[in-house]
């Protein structure tokens, strides 16, 4: 019988423990399977953040370091300072990379840390109860925003995509979403990309991954794909902000 | 060997290097700029690592990487930012890490003066972080002890996996004096492996996590427990202090750091006027050397037992520990910047004498 479908060598058997619909463990899947099809599973040192994501150096078949929440990007620094053969990763969440972290991330990319982070907005607090992000929407209800986010009390909210991609030293800066099968196949087209360029040494990568959360967006996993592209994808817009690639071929 | 003049910080930078250390990540902050400005020129001429970080969250965290990455690492800085690295001296203790850690204190709360102080005591040997922890922590009175210690921190830091800090008065970091340079350099190739590094499984072995998450109560009791039965070994195994004339001593100066050199000014003056006095240096702050503070406290002939400190009491918390009550301990120090003068240390001699 033919294989068609087999879980990525990327992954452990540790069962996840995302809530159903959550998008997180697609991105994991994206990620492990990368890893995978890039052959540097043995040689990659991945850096957990704290957030529902906390336990991914349980999920990832590689070696894993965990961080104080927000500090991923400076651990990942110290690694892969002392080992620059080797693939370093961050997976972080928006609470971790764009408020508590927000200037470890900014001086990573600054100095052209070679390695890729995975960024997930999900515009919420998720692991500690549905707090308000950095990048919960106007409007949008939180546990510490009850009525929504008030734009004259918060502000609104921040593109860190944009931001990073100001910054010379960031090779290659995306925004994916895995709503639909077609957004799945460009999330990992993204990550590749990313990993490929931080193999070739080109500088700091970011893919930000617009993901769900149903458990505290207070919808099903179906509404909370529908909820993701009809307001999430509005304020903040898919696509690549930064490619040094494009730029040297010009 | 023959003896080179040291300026402080320099020496402290120059021994890690000679010890080891290849990596080094911090952020300036008087007194002791000298150390990341010093790392900046030689470390890359070692084949090491010079990092200037964003702020000194960030550059102990970058520790925490490289030191799970197998590195021998090292990072600086003064008391405010001390501060900022309690998060992650705090991760790194749970996550079982080696690294050293040297804090060239100035006097404080907040922002405070650039002036040598002692004031970062209770937070160097309470673990100044959150949760059960402790780090293991050197005070040097002179140059040449900063760089004797300096290979003896990052071996202890090895060999229990745990930070080692080195914490000296702004003026050990500013002054100079002459260096022997006792040790052969160490050369970082022939460290003993460190299998519990995230160095990549190479596809042979089982994935490495190096975290300090303990989400059940019994994994959290049990890791506590076991960080807690390491720290008991250290406080059997790893004390240190030295001793000047204490023995049939009247009176027991305790002091560390620059203020046991006043003290044994002090206690020269002292001996001018017939008083018999003695210092007791504790080198190791944590784990604190009480028995053997006891031991000296407790001869028949000793009547006083006088702390002398840069702050305004904190190591005198620990030499009532040690004393157990069986004589009168009294405190004399200058906090904030200020250095106390033999002739004060003196007078508080006298008083606690009663004379
Ligand atoms: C210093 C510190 N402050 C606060 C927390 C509590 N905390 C844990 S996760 C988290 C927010 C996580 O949100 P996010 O990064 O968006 O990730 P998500 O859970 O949504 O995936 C907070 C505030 C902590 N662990 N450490
Ligand atoms: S709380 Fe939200 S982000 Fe966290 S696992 Fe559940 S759905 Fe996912």
């Amino acid at each position: 019988m033919a294989i068609v479908y087999q879980k990525s060598k990327g992954l452990t058997d540790v069962e996840l423990h995302y809530c159903p619909g959550c998008t997180h463990g697609i991105v994991h899947k994206l990620v492990a399977e990368t890893l995978e099809e890039l052959d540097v599973l043995g040689n990659t040192i991945g850096v957990a953040p704290v957030g529902c994501s906390v336990f991914a150096y349980k999920y990832f078949n590689c070696d894993m370091h965990e961080a104080a929440h927000g500090r991923a990007p400076a651990v990942a620094t110290g690694i892969k300072r002392v080992l620059p053969e080797h693939i370093v990763f961050t997976y972080q969440g928006d609470g971790d990379l764009a408020a508590i972290g927000t200037a470890e991330i900014v001086h990573a990319a600054m100095r052209g840390e070679k390695f890729t982070t995975i960024f997930i907005n999900n515009a919420i607090y998720g692991m500690t109860g549905g707090q308000m992000a950095p990048t919960t929407l106007v409007g949008q209800r939180a546990t510490t925003a009850p009525l929504g986010r008030d734009r004259e009390h918060y502000g609104s909210p921040i593109r860190m995509s944009e931001m990073l991609a100001t910054i010379d030293g960031a090779a290659y800066i995306e925004r994916v979403t895995v709503t639909t099968p077609a957004n799945i196949i460009k999330a990992k087209r993204a990550i590749k990309k990313a990993f490929q360029l931080q193999i070739a040494g080109k500088g700091f990568t970011m893919i930000e991954v617009l993901s769900t959360c149903p458990t505290n967006w207070g919808l099903t996993p179906v509404e909370a794909l529908e909820w993701l592209n009809n307001n999430m994808v509005p304020a903040f817009p898919l696509g690549v902000f930064r490619d040094i690639t494009a730029e040297e071929a010009k | 060997m023959a003896k080179e003049l040291w300026k402080g910080n320099e020496a402290i930078a120059e021994a890690a290097i000679r010890a080891g250390c290849r990596c080094y990540f911090g952020y300036p902050i008087t007194p002791q700029s000298e150390i990341p400005e010093y790392m900046s020129l030689h470390m890359p001429k070692v084949g090491g690592i010079f990092l200037q970080s964003e702020s000194e969250v960030a550059a102990i965290n970058m520790v925490y990487g490289a030191s799970g990455a197998g590195a021998r690492v090292m990072t600086s800085s003064s008391s405010p930012g001390i501060s900022l690295k309690q998060e992650g001296i705090s991760y790194i203790c749970s996550a079982e890490l080696p690294a050293v850690i040297v804090n060239v204190m100035r006097g404080g709360p907040g922002l405070g003066t650039i002036q040598p102080s002692q004031g970062d005591y209770f937070q160097a040997t309470r673990g100044g972080g959150h949760g059960d922890y402790r780090v293991i922590v050197f005070a040097p009175a002179n140059i040449q002890e900063v760089v004797d210690l300096m290979q003896d921190s990052f071996e202890l830091a090895d060999k229990y996996r745990m930070p080692v800090m080195m914490i000296m008065d702004g003026m050990i970091g500013q002054m100079m004096e002459p260096v022997e340079w006792k040790k052969p350099p160490v050369n970082p190739e022939d460290l003993p492996a460190k299998p519990w590094a995230t160095t990549g499984t190479k596809g042979i072995h089982e994935p490495k996590a190096i975290h300090s998450l303990f989400i059940d109560p019994n994994e959290s009791n049990d890791h506590n427990m076991r960080l807690d039965a390491k720290y008991q070994r250290i406080m059997a195994d790893e004390q240190r202090y030295e001793t000047s004339e204490t023995e049939d001593a009247e009176l027991i100066f305790v002091a560390f750091g620059t203020p046991a050199r006043l003290a044994r000014a002090a206690a020269r003056l002292l001996e001018e006027e017939g008083i018999k006095a003695g210092v007791f240096r504790p080198i190791t702050i944590w784990p604190y050397p009480y028995d053997a503070l006891y031991q000296a406290a407790a001869q028949d002939s000793v009547k006083a037992v006088v702390t002398v400190e840069m702050n305004t009491g904190q190591m005198i918390d620990d030499v009532r520990i040690a004393v157990r009550g069986c004589k009168p301990v009294s405190f004399v120090g200058q906090a904030g910047g200020r250095v106390p003068t033999p002739q004060e240390v003196v007078a508080a001699a006298k008083s606690a004498l009663g004379r």
